[in-house]
């Protein structure tokens, strides 16, 4: 049954991509959606089942067939269901179906031929993230893992006749195969040194060690595994890619790069945190890069003027806290983090789709404003996504992101919570100015507002549908993770700590805070006090957003003014971009091109080659005058060689 | 079925010779003929997939006459499970790369063929190497009549390496011819019998290096490719695909069949400088590629980097790696083949490589693109292709000898991505802007249906490639058991009953403290019946001298024809 998640996707890839061109667009639609819905019908019953089964241990497993196997090498297709990957199938396929289902409206701009590739490359994709969750082994993830990169350089460049568009694909997929250099070796390093690549096998072999208190194997193989991680995930240094990738249409980005593949480097992380609980060396560099980049990119985010460009880097924001969790081994609270944030991300994504789609296109933030009155039901659902990232109590942000912070506060990173909360703090007000930007006040006076349509349609129903379901789910979605302290249970998490079977030994030793309950009912009180903190921040990052950019607009553009050098550099997003030019791109160009080409290939190696020639053809004219000089000749002689020398051994 | 071989080897050589007498007027039967010679020349090949018996580690399908009785060179084929799988990949991508042309030019390519596929056969050191030679002409020809531009330079300087290599080579063969007969008083060239030969280690070397020059020519080695770039630039479509497909092949079927058994003290010696010269070959030529304007130009650099990679995981010396190799020479044959049948339609179209040229293909021939695409994809590696199996067994076998080795290979998986995606955005996106562009025609069903079996095996290898590896097994083990014996001996140690992964699944801190890889190597490949492999094919395991040909009395059992001996 398993096998039926992925593949129904994949059937609705094939069916589009070879009678696309040839059936109507609404059947290229329908089939699209259809086959994710059925793929979701699938994914339920199969969590149903997996939750009937006995708690510890509880895992569906379908090996499919033999797939590697030279020598005492071998590799399984085989696809596993436990806690972990039930919550990413379901957020796939549910968040994936409402997604095809806006898409088949958002994109009906599109020839027929156009349509039929867009949903083509949707469904390959779905089929290739379901591949990359339910794989039991590293390998079987890998074909997901590349699946979903390679569909993302497709949907990025889908308006591949825009160069703009088709540079994004390429640098999107060219970035992440550096991740995934990184990721290879790890995996590589896992065999060495544990003769195998399924999760289970190699989470049982690791928990039999110690933690590794130095930096020794273990620390290498997860290091290297985050390397690739980073690069999925978009953390830095490797994050460069993700804000060019929305250059794809917008619920390509909603889908690809905001609720499921970026969160790929997160689950890998889950996948494997027996390993990465056996290394806190790599464990504390992940939580770091984690909160730097939450912070610098929600930085970044403050100051950008492309709607789309600001959610981007709220995304990689976002990510930032949850390898934040991860790195501070609360798997299942950076889980339950990737879950809410594919349901309020997703959702932010659809709403500004349904902006860019009233008005014909348009990105800029300057050019817009008012939308409220024109677009009410793109603006009430996009404002609940925005309090729900914003950490506004009882939507679903507030709950993952409180448990993050509370999960590292608890754990003893002060340091780290601060900048979490310092994030927070930016998180409410760069969100809050995109939303008064676009929607409150009055239409932007800059140049090309004039060509706005005058009278704007509001989201069509297929886009509405998921944009309603979407802010639903960004309200409720928390509710499944409500922490003791405020009456709950915090289901959610106990269901996932199965995934992370740590023993209790483990954690202390690796420097984890304990048992998640014993924590817990200690420290209810703290967690609660941690609340009331966030969402204090979270006001006072929304009251700031009203103040700047609603209330008193000219004051931001004193700020503007006042710290102009840092507002260079960051809408210039540090200059990383141009640092990577400079110091990679260019040089390997140069070195490539004039050194290693027409350098030594041309001139060394093809130069000492035809000077040869050119020496022996010299030296020949003098001897021209004994032979004919052609190729005839020389085999001639050659074989005349041959048959002297073997003559001469055989008959002296 | 006893002649199975000298049937496949000499359908084109005949079809040449039914061509030879042809009107050239005739156009049409020419081109009739000679596609059908080519396709039943595919097709009789097809039996070897089914026949082959990849339980048997002897050479199968042997056939052995006397040929030059005073000089002891004998009409002797064979074949394993490497060269059965190159044999098929050579008649598919003769067949797949008839075009229409002249007469002498389907000639040329028939005689090349039966070359290319006598070489793969022969048992014989001396017919092997008159097989290597004939390859050479015809393909002089190819470049130097059909070729473009700079056709005769480009010929001529594959002539001379190949040459130069080839030189080298025999005289190495008759080193070893002599040597044999020093030793065991029969003059032979039979290479079976080359293989149990133990060589005094200064021998060994000299011949290496005589034999490395011909097939480092051959597959290219940096720093001895700058033929190749000419080569393929200049050659026909035809003459490209052939070349990169089979040709390039020849180099490191000979490292495998030849310098690694025969030569295995000196083999490891070389270890070293073989290493240094494949990845300097694969960061190297990846990154060459990535500067090329001729679209030729780079498909033919990123040949010298994947072979590159090859080389490598040949020279890990261990099954893994060079399982990996094998696979991946058959991957190159066929991403890169298709890559240069990719080219060869639009260059047939607009008589230009140059990518500057193009911009903008997808909209106008979807089709092709999406076959460009799949190509790409398969020749950078992507999972669920071909690419990804072999590369990734190449890595692995690479891993265990050294890390660093590996880190620098896997350099190659970053940079090929980016010269295959940027060679593809310059020609299939953006705008069009040719405007001679505007008009292409996409693929045609002939022209699709050449791609059809690429793309079927691009897919099905990449899937499911056990069929493949399960062929290869017993070649690699022979060639394993004389270079490197050690995972032999220890896999007649071995208790297959209980292999790795249960092993590792209770692990007690000292087995998981050990050398990780020492606990690799100690890991055996098993047979599908649970006992070691090799302790089931090969007698020379127990002696620790070398698996070799078990005597003709095993290969009369198995049914095959027995060696006349």
């Amino acid at each position: 049954m398993l096998r039926l998640i992925p593949v129904l996707p994949f059937l609705g890839f094939l069916v589009n991509a070879s009678f696309g061109r040839r059936i109507s667009r609404r059947a290229a639609g329908a089939v699209a959606s259809a086959v994710m819905l059925a793929s979701l019908v699938v994914a339920l019953v199969a969590a149903g089942n997996l939750v009937g089964l006995p708690n510890p241990g509880r895992a569906l497993v379908e090996p499919a067939f033999s797939w590697i196997s030279s020598g005492d090498f071998s590799v399984n297709a085989t696809l596993r269901l436990d806690p972990l990957s039930a919550v990413m199938i379901l957020v796939v396929t549910g968040i994936g179906s409402l997604i095809h289902i806006y898409s088949t409206a958002y994109m009906d701009k599109e020839t027929d031929s156009e349509y039929a590739r867009y949903f083509s490359y949707l469904n390959l994709f779905a089929a290739f993230m379901l591949v990359l969750v339910l794989g039991s082994n590293f390998l079987v993830m890998f074909v997901g893992w590349e699946g979903v990169g390679l569909c993302s350089y497709l949907l990025v460049g889908f308006w591949y006749q825009k160069e703009s568009a088709s540079d994004a694909g390429k640098k999107a997929f060219i970035v992440n195969r550096i991740g995934d250099f990184g990721f290879l070796l790890g995996v590589l390093l896992a065999y060495v040194r544990f003769s195998t690549l399924d999760f289970q096998d190699l989470a049982r072999s690791a928990s039999a060690l110690s933690p590794e208190t130095s930096f020794g194997t273990l620390s290498l193989i997860t290091l290297l595994l985050f390397v690739g991680a980073a690069g999925k995930s978009a953390q830095i240094p490797l994050h460069v890619w993700l804000p060019d990738a929305m250059e794809g249409p917008t619920p390509v980005s909603a889908l690809i790069h905001a609720a499921t593949m970026v969160t790929a480097g997160v689950y890998l992380i889950g996948r494997n945190a027996v390993l990465f609980s056996h290394a806190p060396i790599t464990l504390t560099i992940v939580a770091a890069i984690g909160v730097a980049t939450a912070l610098l990119a929600a930085t970044i985010g403050l100051v950008q003027n492309d709607i789309k460009r600001v959610l981007a880097y709220s995304t990689v924001s976002q990510l930032g806290y949850m390898f934040l969790a991860m790195g501070v081994g609360a798997y299942a609270a950076g889980i339950f983090h990737l879950y809410t944030h594919a349901f309020f991300k997703a959702l932010l994504f659809l709403g500004s789709g349904a902006v860019i789609h009233a008005l014909g296109g348009e990105q800029d933030l300057r050019r817009m404003g008012g939308l409220r009155r024109e677009l009410p039901i793109a603006y009430s659902t996009f404002l609940v996504g925005a309090m729900a990232i914003a950490g506004v109590p009882g939507l679903a942000g507030f709950f993952s992101k409180d448990e993050v912070l509370f999960q590292t506060y608890a754990g003893g990173h002060t340091l780290l919570w601060i900048v979490g909360l310092v994030t927070s703090l930016l998180t409410a007000i760069y969100m809050f100015r995109l939303v008064f930007l676009a929607f409150h006040g009055a239409r932007g006076e800059e140049p090309g507002a004039a060509h706005h349509p005058s009278h704007l349609h509001d989201a069509p129903p297929a886009m509405a549908l998921a944009l309603i379901v979407l802010a639903l789910g960004s309200i409720v979605a928390g509710y499944a993770g409500l922490p003791r302290a405020l009456g709950g249970s915090n289901r959610f998490e106990r269901f996932l700590e199965p995934s992370f079977i740590v023993s209790q030994e483990t954690r202390r030793a690796a420097g984890l805070q304990g048992d998640l309950e014993e924590a817990e009912t200690a420290t209810a009180s703290l967690e609660v006090g941690l609340m009331a903190v966030s969402t204090l921040v979270a006001a006072g990052g929304i009251g700031l957003a009203f103040f700047f950019f609603l209330r008193n607009p000219r004051a931001a553009d004193d700020m503007v003014n006042r710290f102009a050098g840092l507002h260079r550099v960051l809408a210039n997003k540090y200059y990383v971009d141009e640092i990577y030019d400079v110091t990679v791109v260019q040089p390997i160009r140069i070195v490539s091109e004039d050194g290693l080409w027409r350098g030594i290939d041309v001139r060394a190696i093809d130069g000492t080659v035809n000077m040869v020639g050119e020496t022996v053809v010299g030296s020949s004219e003098i001897l021209r005058r004994l032979q004919a000089g052609s190729v005839r000749v020389s085999a001639a002689s050659l074989f005349l060689g041959v048959v002297l020398i073997l003559g001469y051994y055989l008959w002296r | 079925m006893n002649h199975l071989l000298s049937f496949i080897l000499f359908t084109p050589l005949v079809g040449a010779l039914i061509l030879l007498l042809v009107n050239s007027r005739n156009e049409d039967a020419i081109r009739w003929i000679a596609n059908l010679v080519a396709f039943v020349g595919f097709v009789i090949s097809i039996p070897l997939w089914f026949l082959y018996n990849p339980q048997n580690a002897d050479f199968q399908f042997v056939e052995r006459a006397t040929w030059i009785p005073s000089i002891g060179a004998e009409y002797f084929l064979g074949v394993d499970g490497f060269s059965t799988l190159l044999i098929l990949l050579t008649t598919l991508s003769a067949w797949t790369a008839i075009t229409e042309r002249v007469k002498e030019f389907y000639i040329f390519l028939l005689v090349l063929q039966t070359g290319m596929l006598g070489a793969f056969m022969s048992l014989d050191f001396l017919l092997f190497f008159l097989f290597w030679e004939v390859m050479l002409v015809p393909m002089y020809f190819l470049i130097g009549i059909w070729g473009s531009d700079n056709r005769l330079y480009s010929a001529i300087k594959f002539f001379l390496y190949t040459l130069v290599g080839s030189v080298v080579m025999l005289l190495g063969i008759l080193a070893l011819y002599f040597h044999n007969h020093t030793v065991s008083g029969v003059y032979s060239f039979d290479v079976t019998l080359f293989h149990k030969l133990n060589l005094p280690y200064n021998l060994q070397w000299w011949i290496f290096l005589a034999f490395f020059l011909g097939f480092a020519i051959k597959v290219p080695m940096f720093p001895f490719h700058t033929w190749l770039p000419d080569a393929h630039t200049d050659a026909p479509t035809a003459g490209s695909v052939i070349l990169a497909a089979v040709l390039l092949k020849m180099g490191t079927y000979g490292f495998i069949r030849f310098s690694l058994p025969i030569l295995p003290d000196a083999s490891r010696q070389f270890v070293p400088m073989i290493v240094v010269l494949s990845i300097i070959g694969i960061v190297y030529g990846a990154l060459v590629a990535l500067a090329q304007k001729d679209w030729k130009r780079l498909v033919a650099y990123s040949s010298v980097s994947h072979m590159a990679l090859v080389m490598l995981g040949m020279f890990a010396l261990n099954p893994v790696g060079i399982t990996g190799s094998i696979f991946q020479q058959l991957n190159h044959g066929i991403s890169t083949g298709a890559l240069f049948l990719i080219v060869g339609i639009v260059y047939e179209r607009r008589h230009t490589r140059e990518i500057s040229e193009y911009g903008g293909l997808s909209k106008v021939m979807p089709v092709y693109a999406a076959v460009f695409l799949i190509m790409t994809l398969s020749s950078i590696g992507l999972p669920a292709l071909n690419g990804f199996i072999g590369e990734f067994l190449i890595l692995q076998g690479i891993f265990v000898v050294s890390k660093v080795w590996a880190a620098f290979a896997a350099s190659g998986v970053v940079l090929g991505a980016a010269y295959m995606l940027y060679l593809y955005q310059r020609t299939m996106f953006g705008k069009i802007e040719n405007p001679k562009n505007e008009r292409l025609l996409d693929l045609s069903h002939r022209e699709f249906a050449t791609f059809a079996p690429l793309l079927v095996l691009a897919v099905w290898m990449g899937l499911y490639p056990a069929p493949f590896l399960r062929r290869l097994d017993s070649s690699v083990q022979h060639v394993i058991a004389r270079v490197s014996p050690e995972y032999i001996q220890k896999n007649a140690a071995a208790d297959c009953a209980a292999p790795a992964p249960a092993l590792a699944a209770t692990p007690t801190d000292a087995t998981v403290a050990a050398n990780g890889a020492a606990a690799f190597l100690a890991t055996l490949p098993c047979g599908p019946d649970g006992r070691p492999l090799a302790a089931s094919t090969g007698p020379g395991t127990t002696s620790g001298t070398g698996a070799d040909i078990p005597p003709s009395a095993s290969a009369g059992q198995t049914g095959r024809p027995g060696e006349p001996r």
